[in-house]
């Protein structure tokens, strides 16, 4: 943070995030993140592996096959054989990287996933590319909107959804160095990057990025900036003072950090770039409906499917811009109990 | 490879006669499963076991085993009856077959029985893991082979054919597949339910290297997959032709037969059947 005296600047630079209210923040596509983390796994062990169902350049494959050349394997348009070849790469040793679309890895390979990576216990990385309706003028049938929750309800599996393209890189670092099957999901357009070199990542561990007791902000994916913008405009003009979580690791989800923050806050929005049924914030919900039952509001899209647009169009549409963040923070602010009044 | 001797032959006949009274002694214990193939598959399986593959039951581990991927895991009784029969586990362990936290699931896993490489029962994903495996062992100069035991019916699956240009693609003549074409699949015959044929320019067009041999015929299958073997810069397949049910003459050819398992006195009936054939084996040869 370039300056500030209050309590939310300590969250902030406890996680060495950068001046995310200045002006010139970096716009860089998360899937560029997983492009360089990628190299740098497969310099660190050569067992590390490429393989890839045509999309090298989308998916941002191309510097992987031109620095391991050895380690890159192209498949042509086959997204179910991407996860069985991988599954037995991974049985002499391999340690394999499958790329492609969200939408086709895991949309159309999801029994593969089920039965050779998760069941079969298979040491699998699956990149998924394009998610979201931010992939823009593609359109819906281009657009995950259900991965998260195909992904979340497999036993085994770990989810990360990073919140920029720089937590992208370390995620995708992160993952390789951790044995087990594993989805890694990120966008195509260019978004902010908000933390640093120096931000701490860890899989499972959820990040305070704001602090504030009224409301808790539970995010992930992109769509973190926009909680934090909301966050301060609610401060700004509400003086609704709002907590951020760095959600992550949606599988296996840090339930603490969930529990802890409705218990400071009492209320909790969710936001996801993502149906709301089943994803990231269902998973909070079903977290707190056990342990410490709050209000909580979903943003996310709405049991619909996309279309084609501008990105960030897109996310204003179908209500994940950071108006539709605040307005359902004033909801779950409303709806909190109040005090006890003896 | 040490060459066939007629008393080996004998020797593996007698075998193979021991896997199907495996096969129907572990169905009836389950009360349910699958027949048909398990039984057709008995004479491959032996081969396999007894002779083709470089593996060691003492160590289902070992880094240069042979693969044995069971792509259609319906057929598991055979694999199972075979691994005990040769020394993997006690025969006894067979009678545990689907039932509670047995290692001999319905439809094999891996992870409960790690000699049985992969977990399979979906259909069509046994080649493409096969065609993975043959990939990192050449990526890392691993001499070991990836043979493959398919069904004719799953080759209606697309994942199969993806496999099957892969296996081209990358000149994998470490994999050797299994066609166990009997005909038959859950609705009826499979020329009446999609129909495969012609399978063998199938595969010719996909460049694969291709044999075909009876596959309840012990030394035919041998000779035909030690010349497969030699196949330089290819991946293979081995039609074996086979009789559903081969073995107990009221199944042999019956369809019905393909996913249901034998009662007390069908069982009865077919061990009879069984072990007059293999008196006859250790007699004649």
């Amino acid at each position: 943070m370039a300056s500030g005296t209050n309590v939310f600047d300590d969250a902030a630079r406890a996680m060495h995030l950068v001046d995310y209210l200045g002006a010139e923040l970096k716009q860089i596509p998360t899937r560029n993140g997983f492009g360089e983390g990628v190299i740098e796994a497969g310099s660190r062990d050569r067992n590390v592996l490429g393989i890839c169902a045509d999309l090298s350049e989308s998916t941002r494959f191309e510097g992987f096959k031109k620095a391991h050349p050895g380690q890159y394997v192209e498949l042509g348009v086959s997204e179910q054989m991407l996860v069985a070849m991988a599954g037995g790469l991974a049985a002499v040793g391999k340690i394999p990287w499958i790329a492609s679309y969200a939408m086709f890895n895991p949309g159309r390979s999801w029994e593969q996933v089920r039965t050779i990576m998760a069941l079969n216990e298979t040491n699998v990385k699956i990149a998924g590319a394009h998610a979201g309706v931010s992939v823009g003028p593609d359109g819906a049938t281009h657009q995950a909107i259900e991965d998260i929750a195909i992904m979340r309800v497999i036993p085994h599996m770990t989810v990360v959804v990073p919140c920029d393209a720089v937590q992208t890189k370390k995620a995708t670092l992160a993952l390789s160095a951790a044995w087990g099957p594993a989805y890694l999901r990120f966008g195509r357009e260019k978004s902010a990057v908000v933390t640093t070199g120096e931000t701490p990542f860890e899989i499972g561990k959820a990040q305070t990025f704001r602090e504030g007791r009224d409301v808790a902000i539970v995010a992930c994916g992109i769509l973190v900036y926009n909680a934090l913008l909301a966050a301060d405009r609610l401060a700004r003009e509400a003086g609704i003072e709002c907590a951020v979580v760095n959600n992550h690791t949606v599988k296996p989800m840090d339930e603490a950090a969930i529990v802890d923050a409705a218990r400071a806050c009492g209320a909790i929005v969710t936001v996801e770039e993502h149906q709301k049924h089943a994803g990231m914030g269902s998973r909070v919900a079903e977290i707190l409906a056990q342990r410490l039952p709050v209000p909580i509001e979903m943003v996310g899209v709405d049991d619909t499917f996309g279309q084609s647009g501008d990105p960030a169009e897109l996310i204003e549409f179908y209500g994940m811009g950071v108006a539709s963040i605040e307005a359902a923070v004033r909801r779950a602010h409303r709806r909190k109990k109040p005090p006890l009044r003896l | 490879m040490q060459p066939l001797t007629p008393a080996g032959l004998t020797e593996l006949k007698l075998k193979a006669n021991d896997v199907r009274q495996g096969i129907i002694r572990a169905l009836l214990a389950a009360g349910s499963g699958h027949s048909a193939g398990p039984l057709d598959m008995s004479d491959v399986f032996t081969a396999l076991y007894g002779y083709l593959m470089r593996h060691d039951p003492a160590k289902p581990d070992w880094p240069q085993r042979d693969r044995l991927i069971l792509s259609c895991g319906h057929i598991a009784p055979v694999r199972y009856s075979a691994m005990a029969n040769f020394g993997y586990f006690p025969l006894d362990e067979l009678l545990t077959l689907r039932k509670f936290g047995t290692r001999l699931q319905g439809h094999p896993e891996r992870v409960r029985l790690p000699a049985v490489e992969t977990t399979s029962g979906p259909l069509g994903e046994g080649l493409a893991q096969a065609v993975g495996m043959a990939l990192g062992a050449k990526m890392d100069g691993k001499d070991f082979r990836l043979w493959v035991v398919t069904s004719d019916a799953e080759h209606q699956c697309g994942l199969h054919w993806e496999a099957v240009l892969t296996g081209a693609k990358f000149a994998l003549d470490n994999v050797t597949a299994i066609v166990d074409r009997n005909f038959i699949q859950i609705d009826g015959s499979t020329e009446d339910v999609m129909p495969l044929e012609p399978l063998v320019e199938k595969y010719r067009a996909f460049n694969w290297e291709v044999f075909e041999c009876d596959g309840n015929d012990i030394a035919a299958f041998i000779e035909t997959a030690a010349r497969a073997t030699q196949t330089v810069g290819k991946p293979q397949v081995i039609v074996a032709h086979t009789v559903p049910g081969k073995g107990v003459s009221y199944m042999e050819g019956d369809y019905t037969w393909h996913g249901k398992a034998p009662n007390a006195q069908q069982a009865e009936e077919a061990l009879r059947e069984l072990t007059a054939a293999r008196e006859r084996i250790a007699s004649d040869g």
